[in-house]
């Protein structure tokens, strides 16, 4: 199959998750000409990463994943290796301007790096050499006190903002509320914000070489925690590309029952993230009763599921556990109240002056800049673009159980704070009657399946998280092991977002506007 | 204005004792506040840091603020600067691009001075903690940077058991 006329050949990936086809790609002309008949026909980067594949072939490969109408294409590109050099592939970054980030962050891990576009740094700060790359076989290092490599300071060269009055205001990466550590620096005159620019990387912990040679069972407790707040869907889209990779069909009971806790997780963060909104806009009440509401929902799940956050749950073969009539019940009567709940805080929500004040026409972004920037989620709907891997649209089915399901997607298109909040809103009542819906026609059945290792086979899983599409690459090695698992977040494309949404603003509405946002850093700082 | 009011009318004080023997850790959760005010007779104020949690700590010790447990109502408050700070609430693994900052955040809290692990990871502790070891990313657990008084186990540790941390920590202080 051909996608754009491109000759590159592609193949569907088998199973029944999201759609997915594969492709192998002679020369970086062909990538370059490959993206920009994507970018051309409304697409997008949904991943990029490196593979060092030297023992097997010689040879360096890049991975880019690209969202398309139909589903996701993945490419490969192979890199002769060329001793202790650096391959490189052509920049894809004056298509794609969001491949240059990840660009940077594959040439920090694996060292192959884009033949142009911005060559700092990226997620190594000073703690490793520069010519060291970690997800190297060959890389070895110490660890403990006095061995291992320095933890040097770094210096990093924030682009400058020049002219009369015009300063820098430098935070983080320690930030003033509970929140996960990154440095911005804005550019201001006066109050208003000329530029944002933001440092990431300080979360890194080297989950991908935790990953490498791992095996299924202790990768699935490592993906659960790339990002905390979105554990269900790490740990779906993990279990989609396993299974993809070693022909195995989870049972249609545990396909709900993974939609049922992707919905849940969708919904906790949502209220967390409304209480949060209506808090940065100094509306206290709003933080007290959705954390309320959010806590009555987490008890509910610690009950239903062992955990509060469904850690662990998901796993690739199937789900752990298991749910009774009675435990559907309890949902369906919880789903009832809580939508009775958010029904009237919406109201509250809506008529406050004070509140729409400051979310309306705050941090706006348009649909154009969403779609160059690769958006997906929450923040894109936001902007009106209708992307949504669980719903349909012409060309696109979604994968099961969402086939079913008719999911409606919410948008809006004002593309301002309001406008992300009313996303939340519409987003929670679909999911509740999602959640409805699975409980009264819960299918029979086991809710796992065994699954064996088919030694270098490799698989794709995307899935639609509360923030965006989750993607996670995997290849299995020789030895049955985890040879490579590439998690992605939606984040990666959102963050250049943020930058945007702030410019014109003043800068007592970041928080606010970052709320709205509220992206993952563990989740791109891997 | 009206409807507002109503609502905050009808939700009422979630935080009170209750009769009710099915509440579960509502009776836990008042003994702790109750012996926290005790020992503190005044208020305590926590810095928390990051320093390369996967944020599901994060979320669990926002709950520490809501309603039902209701921390800031009993005086111990989550500030913005370690220097007003009498006790850090760290996360981890501590990574290597975070290290230096812990350090700083630790320096600049005023003597004397707490500091509670927070998480598997933080404490280097369970099945999570030995996967998040140290790497070259990494130093690992809260106590391989900062001297640690109190650990809190657990992925994450539910908002009973960070409650149950800071009440050992000001315990042994």
């Amino acid at each position: 199959m051909l996608f754009y006329a491109e000759p590159i050949e592609f193949t569907p990936q088998a199973g029944c998750g999201a759609p997915v086809w594969l492709g192998q790609i002679a020369e970086g002309e062909d990538l370059l000409r490959f993206a920009i008949a994507v970018h051309g026909a409304g697409g997008r980067i949904a991943a990029l990463w490196g593979e060092d594949r030297r023992r097997e072939a010689e040879r360096f490969r890049l991975n880019c994943v690209f969202g398309i109408n139909q589903g996701h294409v993945w490419v490969a590109l192979d890199l002769p290796a060329q001793g202790d050099a650096c391959p490189s592939y052509p920049d894809l970054s004056g298509i794609f301007p969001a491949a240059s980030r990840m660009q940077r962050a594959t040439r920090d891990l694996v060292g192959i790096a884009s033949d142009g576009g911005d060559q700092r740094p990226w997620l190594r700060h000073g703690g490793w050499p520069a010519d060291w790359f970690p997800l190297r076989h060959d890389s070895v290092h110490e660890v403990g006190v006095g061995v291992g490599f320095p933890n040097l300071p770094s210096d990093y060269d924030f682009v400058q903002v020049g002219g009369e009055g015009a300063h820098e205001i430098p935070v983080g990466p320690i930030h003033a509320g509970i929140i996960e550590p990154g440095h911005f620096r804005f550019s201001v005159v006066g109050e208003r914000v000329l530029r944002l620019e933001e440092r990431l990387g300080y979360q890194h912990k080297g989950v991908e070489r935790r990953l490498a040679g791992a095996d299924f069972a202790t990768g699935t407790r490592l993906i659960g925690r790339v990002s905390g707040d979105a554990t269900c869907a790490y740990a779906w889209a993990y279990a989609m590309a396993l299974e993809a990779a070693c022909g195995v069909a989870p049972p249609p009971r545990a396909l709900v029952l993974r939609a049922f806790m992707l919905e849940r997780e969708r919904i906790a963060n949502h209220l967390g993230d409304l209480g949060a909104l209506g808090n940065d806009a100094a509306f206290a009440f709003g933080l007290t009763q959705f954390m309320r509401l959010k806590e009555d929902w987490l008890r509910l799940n610690a009950e239903l599921f062992g955990h509060r956050f469904m850690m662990d749950r998901i796993v690739p073969g199937g789900v752990a556990g298991d749910l009774d009539p009675t435990a559907l019940r309890r949902v369906v009567e919880q789903c009832e109240a809580i939508g009775r709940e958010v029904k009237a805080l919406r109201a509250l929500y809506d008529e406050h002056s004070g509140l729409q004040d400051r979310f309306l026409t705050t941090g706006a972004i348009t649909a154009e800049l969403a779609r160059e920037l690769s958006m997906t989620g929450m923040a894109a709907r936001a902007t009106g673009l209708i992307l949504g891997g669980r719903c349909y649209r012409q060309g696109y089915t979604p994968p099961p159980p969402y086939d079913r399901l008719g999911v409606r997607p919410a948008t809006d298109e004002r593309g301002d704070v309001a406008a992300r909040v009313a996303v939340r809103f519409d987003e929670i009542f679909e999911s509740l009657r999602l959640l409805k819906e699975m409980a009264v026609a819960m299918p029979e059945g086991d809710v796992r399946v065994e699954i064996a290792p088919v030694p270098g086979a490799t698989g794709l899983g995307v899935v639609e998280g509360w923030r965006g599409e989750v993607i996670v690459g995997a290849r299995i090695g020789p030895d049955g092991r985890l040879a490579r698992v590439h998690p992605h977040d939606p984040s990666w494309q959102a963050w250049l977002a943020l930058e945007h949404a702030v410019m014109n603003d003043i800068v007592p509405d970041f928080p606010l506007i970052n709320k709205s946002f509220n992206l993952s850093y563990s989740g791109v700082d891997l | 204005m009206i409807p507002l009011l109503k609502k905050i009318l009808r939700t009422g004080v979630i935080t009170e004792p209750a009769v009710e023997v099915d509440i579960g850790p509502r009776q836990e959760i008042e003994r702790l506040n109750d012996e926290l005010l005790r020992i503190l007779g005044r208020a305590l104020t926590i810095r928390e840091v990051d320093a390369g949690s996967c944020n599901g700590c994060e979320l669990e010790i926002h709950a520490l603020n809501n309603a039902y447990y209701n921390l800031e109502g009993r005086g111990i408050k989550f500030v913005a600067s370690p220097r007003h700070a009498d006790m850090l609430l760290v996360t981890g693994p501590v990574t290597k691009n975070m290290e230096n900052a812990l350090r700083i955040a630790y320096d600049c809290t005023p003597d004397p001075k707490l500091v509670v692990a927070v998480g598997d990871c933080g404490c280097g502790c369970g099945e999570v903690g030995q996967l998040f070891g140290e790497n070259y990313a990494t130093c690992g657990p809260v106590d391989n940077v900062v001297a640690v008084d109190v650990r809190v186990p657990g992925c994450p540790p539910t908002p009973l058991a960070l409650m149950q941390g800071i009440l050992a920590a000001v315990r042994r202080a």
